[in-house]
């Protein structure tokens, strides 16, 4: 059988050599997301100016989807090549502890970086006393609003709380300024958690009590939901937010067919680029509001950090490439997308510049942050509460039952 | 150099393609049906062996939101599917016709299915689009529809809307293998059946049906296969919204296996969805052999 062991002979070494790597350049892989915050090509700078600084280092960048990042993340633990560095959201932490899949890097950070950042930005890389990354997008929804609409129909001042904003938009509609003057990210995903968490917030509700029992299906939990609802049936809300994302927000918004919007930091200098809004230089951007004898302003906690898998092979170069990106020189250079975790980034005159307006609504907002519940099974609660939300706001089943369901749901889980 | 008989000769061949099978196909699945019977989770290690008996199959039937899933899947495959056959074989019964630009024509038709899922998928959102689709532009300016609707946020037509899509796309197939098999009918069966008087329906129904009644059966199984599967024109469409309405079985394993880390008991879930694919498709061929016994 010559025949046969030359082809095996044959077959083996094309294995062989399609598995030798060739070039010595140390490799990491890195995961980000595709939406929102910095731009790829931003992220692209910030990782060629490493590069550079650390020769024979090459960094590979993969984006994905923010819906599919946290599956890849899951995914790529047992993979063989898994990543060096993955962006993460502030709602795994508890689950990644859980499992231990992000490097434990607590003893990395010193406490004099401890004091120079926001302290929302750190409870996004924490759990349980212990860090496992470096904050890097500190962010939560603002209220954006056309000034010019709301002049057209007469408003001098933007409204200051919830129940003002209703009543704006009744006004705008009624004069024919808009068809549906408010527009939200209220598609079955986090997107519209993270709106009704923030007016979770406002209205003074919470999601877990201290025994971590549900309680969102009453006081401040349903009067959002109630909110959400009555708005889309008074006519105000453009009830194509039942299917949108945030970037739907943004092209609704931008396009002038909404007068207000709820949405994450980086819209507000796309919707003032007259490349990418026939609305520029008519958006203002405000903390989210506050509720009448309740609060004096809302937000959500949707920061995200930078952590190192436990299976990555090069987790020195790994943490040396996150302070890098994290560092305050390279964060005030990309502060047109995505704002600094460093406190005195805010009093930077150069950061301000242009964007004055959004550095005094983040004062604001990022002091209000509220949290999603820090839950190994967040997935899952998650999950439950959007399917009521959509239940709710498709007229399916009153706010009231929907809620009661998805609490019942949360009350099993681990 | 010894001779070695055809028998041994014939396993050497296929030995290569035999273990790539075994690897690729086999070897998970054994794995899918053995973590079916466990606690196994992504990544704690150690529950790989964790036996828990039936429990996981238990729990799947008695989900309520899985059995909810199950009808969605059901009617996107009976939908999706029989207008597949139907338009598919439609088609091809026209490219069998002698026109000018035929050859076009037929290379025209198997576009669709050249289009990758995802881009499939990303196109047709783009169409449904609710303020800026065309499909919503196309309706009102012919008058058929009075204002915009949002074809995807409404959990009455979102799944409808969606099979759609997946039809445009697959329905060339069908075409093709029909028209394949079309090419095949000797025209003196034709010519004899016309010159016994037989009309336009039953010289289909006697002569061209029984000639392509096996081959759109195979069509009509790798479709079936394919749509009981159906993943990614939902993830990348509607992500299984509004309100659940377009989640189908495949996303709901994909869910309890990778988002909430649960492999044994997805793997429960994916064992259900086979059985139900196999029992469907047992159906068809019975039905479609007797048929073509019959016609």
């Amino acid at each position: 059988m010559k025949l046969g062991n030359k082809w095996l002979a044959a077959a083996l070494g094309s294995l062989v050599f399609s598995g030798a790597a060739l070039g010595a350049d140390t490799q990491l892989s890195a995961l980000f997301m595709a939406q929102a915050a910095y731009s790829e090509q931003d992220i692209e700078q910030m990782t060629e100016a490493f590069e550079a600084a650390n020769p024979g280092t090459d960094v590979k960048l993969e984006f994905v989807p923010y819906e599919a990042l946290h599956d890849k993340i899951v995914l790529s633990h047992n993979a063989a090549d898994g990543y060096d560095v993955v962006l993460f959201d502030v709602i795994w932490p508890a689950e990644f502890a859980r499992y231990g899949l992000l490097e434990n890097v607590s003893d990395k950070i010193d406490s004099t970086t401890k004091g120079k950042i926001l302290e929302g930005a750190w409870s996004t890389v924490e759990y349980d006393g212990q860090y496992y990354g470096m904050p890097w997008i500190v962010d939560t929804k603002y209220l954006f609003y056309n000034e010019a609409m709301l002049k057209k129909a007469g408003i001098d001042s933007p409204p200051a709380t919830w129940g003002e904003l209703v009543q704006q938009a009744k006004t705008l509609k009624e004069k024919g300024v808009v068809e549906y003057p408010l527009v939200w990210s209220w598609s079955q995903s986090e997107a519209v958690i993270c709106d009704y968490t923030t007016l979770l917030s406002a209205m003074g509700g919470e999601f877990l009590d201290d025994k971590k029992n549900p309680v969102f299906h009453s006081g401040g939990g349903l009067k959002a939901l109630e909110y959400m609802v009555d708005s889309i049936k008074a006519g105000l809300t453009n009830p194509n937010s039942r299917e949108y994302s945030e970037e739907d927000v943004r092209r609704t918004f931008s396009s002038g067919q909404a007068a207000f919007a709820l949405n994450w930091t980086y819209m507000y200098s796309l919707a003032n680029n007259p490349e990418e809004s026939s609305v520029a230089g008519q958006v203002r951007i405000a903390p989210a509001l506050g509720e009448a004898d309740i609060s004096k302003a809302s937000a959500v906690n949707g920061s995200m950090g930078l952590g190192i898998p436990v299976n990555s092979k090069h987790k020195d170069l790994a943490w040396k490439y996150i302070q890098h990106l994290t560092s305050m020189p390279v964060q005030e250079d990309f502060a047109r997308l995505s704002l600094p975790v460093w406190k005195a980034s805010y009093d930077n005159p150069e950061i301000a510049k242009g964007q004055e307006e959004l550095l005094v609504a983040a004062k604001v907002g990022l002091a209000a942050m509220y949290p999603r519940p820090t839950k190994a099974s967040y997935q899952e609660m998650s999950a439950a509460l959007q399917l009521a939300i959509q239940n709710a706001l498709l007229g399916n089943q009153s706010p009231e039952d929907a809620l009661r369901e998805a609490a019942e749901t949360v009350a099993n889980l681990d | 150099m010894t001779q070695m008989s055809k028998t041994t000769v014939a396993w050497y061949l296929l030995a290569p393609m035999m273990i790539i099978i075994v690897g690729v196909a086999g070897y998970p699945l054994i794995k899918t049906v053995y973590f079916s019977f466990t606690a196994a989770h992504l990544v704690s290690p150690d529950t790989s062996d964790q036996w828990v008996g039936l429990t996981n199959f238990l729990k799947a039937l008695g989900n309520a939101k899985f059995r909810s899933s199950i009808g969605n899947t059901v009617y996107f495959v009976v939908f999706s599917v029989s207008a597949e056959i139907l338009l598919g074989v439609l088609v091809a019964l026209l490219l069998n016709q002698e026109f000018h630009g035929r050859t076009l024509l037929r290379a025209l038709v198997i576009l669709p299915l050249a289009l990758p899922t995802v881009v499939n998928a990303m196109m047709w959102r783009l169409i449904y689009g609710p303020d800026f689709g065309a499909l919503n532009a196309l309706l009102t300016q012919v008058g058929l529809l009075a204002e915009y609707r949002s074809w995807l946020g409404d959990p009455s037509s979102a799944l409808t809307m969606v099979a759609l899509a997946d039809i445009w796309k697959n329905f060339p197939l069908v075409a093709l293998i029909t028209l394949a098999a079309l090419q095949t009918i000797s025209r003196d069966h034709l010519e004899a059946a016309l010159l016994d008087g037989a009309n336009a329906w039953q010289r289909f129904w006697h002569v061209v049906f029984p000639a392509i009644v096996a081959p759109v059966s195979v069509a009509l199984v790798l479709r079936t296969i394919e749509a009981f599967k159906v993943f990614d024109i939902i993830y990348v469409m509607t992500r299984g919204g509004p309100a659940s309405s377009t989640k189908t079985v495949s996303f709901h394993v994909y869910q309890e296996a990778f988002a909430y880390m649960r492999v044994g008991s997805g793997a429960s879930y994916a064992l259900i969805v086979v059985l139900i694919s196999a029992a469907l498709i047992a159906v068809y061929l019975k039905l479609l052999q007797r048929q073509g016994e019959t016609a």
